[in-house]
C-alpha cells in the first residue's frame, strides 16, 4: 500500500524546499506519493529537475492561490 | 566520472560558508554525492561553537555588516548555518578535515566537532575524490 507523504515548505527559502523534498524521497518507499507545497518560485522549477535527475516520476506541478503544489511518485 | 561534487572550503567567512552549504545541500538534493574538504580558515569553523562565527567577506565593518546581514537573512527566513550543516549530514554529505591545518594552526582534535567529520585526511584523498567529480569548487 503506497503512502501519501506531505512536505510543507510554504514560507521557506532556498535551498530548503529542495532539501526537504530530498529528505522525504530518502525516507519514502517505492510507490509512495510525495506532495510538496511551497511559495519559493525557483524551487517550483528546480524540484522537477531534481526529480528528473533521480529518475523518479513527476506526477503534477500546479499553481494554487498563493502557492504551488508538486506531486512526485517514488 | 561520477555524479559527484567536491568542494574545498578554505575560507572561514560567514557568507562563504553559506555558499558552501547551499551548493552542497543543493547537489545532495539533486541526487549527487558531495564531499567537502575543510582547510585553513575553513577548518576553524568546524571547532565547537564556531560554525557561524566568521566575519562577512566584504563590508563586515567590525561585525556591524554581519549583524545587518543576519537581520536580513532572518527576515528572508534563510535557514541558520547550523541547520544547513545538519541537513548536509542527514543527506549523506561527507566532511573531510585537513590534517596539516590541524598541525600548522595549532588546533587540538578535541576542539573539533568530531561527530560531523567523516575523516581526517591530506591532499591525496582530495585529489582521489576530485578527479572523478563532475563539479569541483574552491571556496
Amino acid at each position: 500500500m503506497a503512502n501519501q507523504i506531505k512536505v510543507d515548505c510554504v514560507g521557506e527559502n532556498c535551498p530548503v524546499p529542495l532539501v526537504e523534498t530530498r529528505k522525504a524521497i530518502r525516507k519514502a518507499e517505492e510507490g509512495d506519493i510525495i506532495t510538496v507545497t511551497g511559495d519559493h518560485s525557483a524551487s517550483k522549477k528546480e524540484i522537477p529537475m531534481a526529480v528528473d535527475s533521480m529518475g523518479l516520476e513527476l506526477l503534477s506541478v500546479e499553481d494554487k492561490n498563493d502557492h504551488w503544489e508538486i506531486k512526485i511518485k517514488v | 566520472m561520477e555524479d559527484k561534487a567536491t568542494l574545498i572550503i578554505e575560507s572561514g567567512d560567514y557568507d562563504k560558508l553559506y555558499s558552501a552549504f547551499i551548493i552542497g545541500n543543493g547537489a545532495l538534493s539533486m541526487g549527487m554525492d558531495v564531499s567537502m574538504y575543510f582547510t585553513f580558515w575553513g577548518l576553524e569553523r568546524l571547532k565547537k561553537g564556531q560554525l557561524d562565527k566568521g566575519p562577512l567577506s566584504k563590508m563586515n565593518f567590525l561585525g556591524l555588516g554581519k549583524l545587518y546581514m543576519k537581520w536580513k537573512m532572518k527576515k528572508a527566513n534563510v535557514r541558520p548555518l547550523e541547520d544547513m550543516l545538519q541537513d548536509y549530514v542527514e543527506l549523506g554529505g561527507k566532511i573531510f578535515a585537513c590534517d596539516m591545518t590541524i598541525d600548522i594552526m595549532g588546533i587540538n582534535k578535541e576542539e573539533l566537532r568530531d561527530e560531523v567529520i567523516t575523516e581526517y585526511c591530506a591532499v591525496g584523498t582530495y585529489i582521489k575524490e576530485a578527479r572523478d567529480s563532475e563539479i569541483t569548487l574552491y571556496i
